[in-house]
């Protein structure tokens, strides 16, 4: 079985993948780290870059957890891309920062974690930086 | 009137307070085009063109101005950043500029690219003012044969000289002409291209062939590629310099701008070619050699005042002779013609007033772009977060706009459809843009200026070599066109050194310094490297 895991270079994206690897432990599943962009700006500071995926790698191995990083750049919204990656793998559980938003932003913008929490057929868990 | 009164006219005249808000709107978007690559001053110049119809010839060349010399700086900024050039002619500046970055180093490349930039404009702007009313006494004595002479020279050298195919840059020039010729011919009253469809008879818009080939092709090529792996880009505080900095950066300046004016100002210079000779000479020259292609601040320093040279530089044969050098003074040219304003020698005694405030402005708009560099350079890099499709669509939308308000045509839209495809067509088989447009704009003049040679020698041929300066002209265009045979000749004979001296600068950085990764649409005139590169 495979746990899905949203990831952005920020608090919030590094605590779900803090807890998304406490789960694996326990599960000993195989962990899918999604970061995506849609690739229409020149500059996208949610998409890492070579040395911090480097990081993580690292991170994973010493950790002993089997693991796929990807990094799509399709053009889709980072909650298709995890919804996507979720069902191709028949993913148990999906993983997500959360962060504060205004209702205004979240009206023009809206929500990436919202989506997942309603669309995904199955669990997500939802985490929120310290 | 000497040049120092006409000067303070001219001050006065941009400095009141409408005149210094077109001089910071213009400064703000050239800087913001600047920055994101893929836009640049010609296209944006283009696309206000209709919009400022409205204003003072004197207001729109003001805010044109700050658009062209904020093109220079904001260049710079992605350069040093992103290591993605913003404008072509800072190319150069992404090699040591994007190393210094990395190094930590960001604020003192930006710090110095600005004020190296500042210091460039100026000399380079005095320089303008001193050297302009000079050619024109010259120029005003030459006659119809030399003018033909002259302008024949400008299009063979910036199709020549400049781009890396010289065929692809002939195929340009030769669409340019073509899509000149379409209209009614003003002596014979005949009826060219126009294909039996009477909106042609008064020839394509100038207006709407610059709109359609610089932000409908620009726009079209990108949503063709839109998706790429985005950047990273290196975050930066405010800009600053050490003292060992300013003593390390001054010398590059002054010797940038040396090369950056004159090569501006001579028809085949462009921006390009100063900055590469200016990098290659910091690094002969410099005391840190060690430092060179690790970030040394020289190289830096020197192309980003060349640049800025350069762009003042281009400015004198634009006002003193009516000939554009490069995209942006070519479209400026068109301004001119379409507010009535006739462009060549007579310029200034016609239109004084408007030449010197627009010179005078562009030492306003210099210090401006210094003022809101220096401490906003980090905004200005946000800039590069915007979702391309958002700004395409917007560029999209003026165009239209722009296109269907100058003569409020439906059958302009269609033009500007056909000749956009055109323009997307020529970014993907690796035409530059740059022939077709001075094409489009010289083409009419030069027929005008032969036509009239031979109606003075009645349609005598010899009269086109008549004048002695028609003749050394052509002896250079001779050259131009026979160097790569005179060049295989010569290597012939004698053993090839071992560093050839690159017939293209961008060619060879691409080639040489795989750091560079530059964008398909960064640099308009390069497409062909691009090409080479995206393909494997």
């Amino acid at each position: 079985m495979t746990i899905v895991v949203g990831y952005v270079p920020t608090p919030e994206g590094e605590a779900a993948l803090t807890q998304a690897i406490a789960e694996a432990k326990k599960s000993n599943d195989t962990l899918l780290v999604i970061n995506s962009s849609k690739g229409d700006a020149l500059v996208d500071n949610r998409y890492a870059q070579e040395p911090e995926i480097q990081t993580i790698e690292e991170r994973l191995a010493l950790q002993g957890i089997q693991h796929i990083i990807k990094q799509p750049v399709r053009g889709h919204d980072a909650a298709a891309e995890v919804l996507d990656a979720a069902d191709e793998h028949n993913a148990e559980l999906i993983v997500i920062g959360l962060r504060r938003r205004s209702p205004v932003g979240k009206l023009i913008m809206g929500s990436v974690s919202q989506r997942i929490l309603l669309e995904a057929d199955c669990p997500v868990l939802a985490v929120k930086a310290d | 009137m000497d040049v120092w009164s006409s000067l303070m006219d001219g001050f006065a005249t941009a400095l009141t307070p409408m005149n210094l808000l077109y001089a910071m709107i213009g400064v703000l978007l050239g800087t913001a085009v600047g920055v994101l690559p893929g836009l640049g001053p010609a296209m944006t110049v283009a696309l206000l063109l209709p919009v400022t119809a409205a204003l003072e010839p004197t207001s729109a060349f003001i805010m044109f101005a700050g658009i062209y010399y904020g093109g220079m700086y904001g260049g710079s900024t992605t350069s040093i950043l992103l290591n993605t050039p913003g404008e072509s002619s800072s190319v150069v500046t992404a090699i040591e500029g994007n190393k210094m970055a990395k190094a930590g180093r960001a604020a003192q490349a930006l710090a110095t690219a600005a004020i190296g930039s500042f210091i460039a404009g100026t000399i380079g702007t005095a320089l303008l003012a001193g050297l302009a009313p000079l050619v024109v006494q010259f120029a005003v004595s030459l006659g119809a044969p030399s003018y033909f002479a002259i302008m024949i020279l400008a299009l063979l050298a910036v199709t020549a000289v400049l781009g890396s195919s010289r065929l692809r840059g002939f195929a340009s020039l030769g669409l340019g002409l073509a899509i000149g010729l379409v209209g009614i011919d003003s002596v014979t009253g005949q009826r060219r291209l126009t294909f039996g469809q009477p909106m042609l008879a008064d020839g394509l818009d100038i207006v709407v062939v610059a709109v359609a080939i610089f932000a409908v092709g620009e726009a079209l090529w990108v949503a063709a590629h839109l998706r790429r792996s985005p950047l990273h880009i290196i975050p930066v505080g405010r800009p600053w310099m050490g003292k060992k900095d300013w003593a390390r950066s001054w010398k590059p300046w002054l010797r940038g701008t040396a090369f950056g004016f004159p090569f501006g100002a001579l028809p085949a210079g462009g921006a390009e070619i100063p900055t590469f000779l200016s990098y290659v000479t910091e690094k002969r020259l410099t005391k840190h050699p060690e430092e060179f292609g690790k970030g040394a601040i020289e190289g830096v320093a020197g192309p980003e005042a060349a640049n800025n040279a350069a762009a003042a530089g281009t400015l004198t044969p634009m006002l003193a002779l009516g000939l554009p050098t490069n995209a942006t003074a070519a479209v400026m040219l068109a301004a001119f013609t379409s507010y009535g304003i006739q462009p060549g020698p007579q310029l200034f005694s016609s239109q004084g007033p408007l030449v010197w405030a627009l010179i005078a402005s562009l030492f306003i708009g210099n210090l401006l772009l210094l003022l809101i560099n220096l401490p906003l350079a980090p905004l200005w890099a946000k800039l590069l977060q915007l979702p391309r499709p958002y700004l395409y669509a917007g560029i999209l939308f003026f165009a239209t706009l722009g296109a269907y308000s100058v003569n409020l045509q439906a059958f302009d839209l269609v033009i500007l459809l056909v000749l956009g495809a055109l323009g997307f067509m020529m970014r993907r088989f690796g035409l530059p843009v740059l022939p077709l447009i001075l094409g489009v704009i010289l083409g009419p003049r030069i027929e005008g200026q032969l036509r009239r040679t031979l109606q003075l020698f009645a349609g005598d041929p010899a009269g086109l070599w008549s004048e002695p300066i028609a003749v050394v002209v052509y002896i250079i265009v001779a050259i131009v066109i026979l160097w790569p045979l005179l060049f295989k000749l010569v290597r012939r004979n004698r053993p090839v050194p071992a560093s050839v001296v690159p017939a293209h600068p961008s060619e060879v950085l691409l080639g040489e310094d795989d750091a560079i990764q530059a964008d398909q649409n960064s640099t308009r005139i390069h497409h062909n490297s691009h090409h080479n590169k995206e393909k494997p």
